[in-house]
């Protein structure tokens, strides 16, 4: 990836249906060879956002450019970006190889190119061996890899993947994940996926952006989203996340806090700036958090809960444990079978830690917008 | 029970086919009217054959036919596609007016049309046939190939724009050889109901321009004659011939 070589750059994008605004002043920069994730809910205006790259869309305005160039008014058709579709949108009245050779048979590339170009194509998605089946002979996995195939065999400038594994079953679909990754490396074409699976965003992409509702959330790296949501929308939305209430009791120094939960005083680092009195949200990831016998610690250090429920789901060992407070938090700890703490029962006294520093304190939102 | 809803049936099939059996096997028999049973002969096709009114009036009857249908297919597969790709204003107007055309009844079709050709200063004959065919034709068509257009995802219509084809390529690329089933059978039904319209043709042909369908009825107005029942084989062959040929298509379709 090129940090560099701005590829792609949209410049305050707006569109609305009806009357309706979708986008508004909507700015994005993407880089060279990146994968690019647009994550967020249906509705967020994720797939406007694809349209108007592709040129499936005109947006009301603003502009995108294209390496120098302001492509905003260049029909689909004549843009350098191709696209992944999620329904695939094959040709079925082709074969696999005349699936492939359409784009470049379009762009009128000469007759003996376009062979070895097809088949090359195929290789790298493993279909040549198929390449005169037509689609509806194909499994889903594989009329996905055409669907691939017919994309990058034009050597776009940007591919861009529209929700495109959604349609696959589970296992299918992390394969795919891993196949995408690879090929995205190898290509070096800038990817530009769009999807509402945060796994699947969080497994493949070099930048995600969040969208929630028109509005960006969040725009960072995989981790940094994950590590440090920027609000209550993004940590809900990407993974399951704890949230308790605190109040700011003191600044103890630079971005580190006395903080007040479930009547416990902590000391937490935290990326805002708070004063004394700010009410705050503490949120940590159930995988952060450890289930303890209470009789091992001295309990004002800790928080204390009782099991509610216990659910084994085979890799790890999830623990709903209800708070002081009422509040009921999920723990989920990697099972191992020798260790005797995994022996908790429901209505047991337990103690929960977590490691200093893996929680996440933001301020507290009044009007909490539901993930 | 089994064997009365054999009968059923039987019965219902002998109501649709015997009147067409007794006029095929009437037109192979000697005994002119056809009470009784003559002996074979092929005197009659000879005789239809050696008719110059009626070969003509046979032969200016496929010309139309020919013609209607083709325009009909090239207009309506247009105005099919048209309507289930493009957004434009009128077009709920539109698409409900191809029924009202289809359900119109003939007789009020045929007034129309003639009021319009006179109207217009067109002499009645070839050209007024022409247009009168392709109006009722059109909406048959339209139907036959939207129908077939809804079958398809058409997002692979955004794909093929996305790879870089125009309109055009998109069209005779994509569209055009998914439809062509729709296609070949909306000319097929238009051919038949082209070649054997009685009423409207009744209004809008002139004294200059006969037509099969026209010539048989002005010939059975003076008792049916064993030369209609040898017309009327052949024009059953004909269609016959059509039914099978669009039902293998769509067959052929299916196992695709």
């Amino acid at each position: 990836m090129n940090d560099s070589v701005a590829l792609l750059q949209l410049r305050g994008l707006e569109k609305s249906y009806a009357g309706h605004s979708i986008l508004s002043g909507f700015d994005l920069t993407i880089f060279d060879g990146e994968f690019f994730t647009l994550l967020g809910p249906s509705g967020c205006g994720k797939t406007t956002i694809l349209n108007m790259i592709a040129g499936m869309e005109m947006p009301d305005a603003g502009s995108i450019v294209l390496l120098g160039n302001d492509i905003s008014q260049v029909p689909a058709e004549k843009r350098p970006i191709n696209t992944v579709f999620q329904s695939y949108a094959l040709f079925p009245h082709m074969t696999v190889f005349d699936n492939v050779a359409f784009g470049l048979r379009m762009q009128g590339v000469e007759k003996k190119q376009i062979k070895p170009r097809v088949l090359e194509a195929l290789e790298m998605v493993q279909l040549a061996h198929l390449a005169d089946r037509k689609p509806a002979q194909l499994s889903g996995g594989q009329q996905q890899r055409v669907a691939i195939a017919r994309a990058v065999v034009n050597q776009p400038k940007v591919l861009l993947l529209d929700e495109s594994l959604s349609a696959l079953d589970y296992k299918l679909r992390q394969q795919m994940q891993l196949e995408l990754k690879r090929l995205q490396r190898k290509l070096g074409i800038t990817f530009i996926y769009v999807t509402h699976d945060q796994e699947e965003a969080l497994s493949m992409s070099d930048r995600i952006l969040v969208m929630h509702q028109g509005k960006v959330q969040q725009l960072g790296t995989p981790r940094q989203i994950y590590e440090n949501p920027a609000n209550l929308f993004v940590a809900r939305f990407i993974g399951e996340i704890n949230q308790l209430d605190g109040e700011i009791v003191s600044v103890d120094g630079d971005h580190t806090y006395d903080v007040k939960v479930e009547g416990l005083q902590w000391t937490l680092k935290a990326q805002h700036n708070f004063t004394a009195g700010d009410k705050v949200h503490v949120l940590l990831r159930p995988e952060d958090l450890r289930v303890e016998y209470i009789d091992d610690f001295h309990a004002s250090q800790y928080l204390v809960g009782t099991v509610v429920e216990r659910n084994y789901k085979g890799k790890t060992l999830d623990s709903l444990i209800r708070l002081g407070s009422g509040i009921e938090v999920l723990a989920s700890e990697f099972f191992n079978e020798d260790d005797p703490s995994f022996d908790y029962r429901p209505n047991q006294k337990v103690a929960l830690k977590w490691v200093p520093g893996w929680e996440v304190v933001m301020p507290a939102e009044k009007s909490e917008v539901a993930a | 029970m089994r064997i009365f809803s054999k009968l059923y049936i039987a019965l219902i099939l002998s109501l649709i086919y015997l009147p067409m059996f007794v006029l095929v096997i009437n037109s192979f028999n000697q005994s002119k009217y056809g009470i009784k049973w003559g002996g074979f002969t092929t005197s009659w096709y000879t005789k239809l054959f050696n008719n110059d009114g009626l070969i003509q009036a046979a032969l200016n009857s496929l010309t139309v036919s020919v013609i209607a249908a083709t325009a009909a297919t090239v207009i309506g597969t247009l105005a099919a596609v048209a309507l289930h790709r493009y957004q434009f204003k009128g077009k709920a107007l539109l698409s409900s007016m191809v029924f009202v055309a289809m359900l119109t009844p003939e007789i009020v079709m045929a007034i129309a049309l003639l009021i319009v050709f006179i109207s217009l200063g067109i002499t009645l004959g070839f050209i007024s046939l022409v247009i009168a065919h392709i109006t009722f034709c059109l909406p048959f068509v339209i139907v036959a190939v939207y129908a077939r257009l809804k079958e398809f995802d058409m997002r692979m219509l955004n794909a093929a724009k996305d790879l870089g084809a125009s309109e055009l390529r998109i069209f005779i690329e994509i569209i055009l050889p998914l439809i062509l089933p729709a296609v070949i059978s909306g000319w097929l039904l238009s051919f038949t109901l082209s070649l054997d319209d009685v009423i409207v043709s009744a209004f809008v042909t002139g004294p200059g321009y006969e037509i099969l369908p026209l010539k048989v009825y002005s010939m059975v107005k003076v008792g049916v004659s064993p030369e209609v029942n040898a017309i009327s084989t052949l024009l059953l062959v004909v269609s016959l011939t059509i039914v099978i040929i669009s039902q293998l298509l769509i067959r052929k379709d299916k196992t695709q």
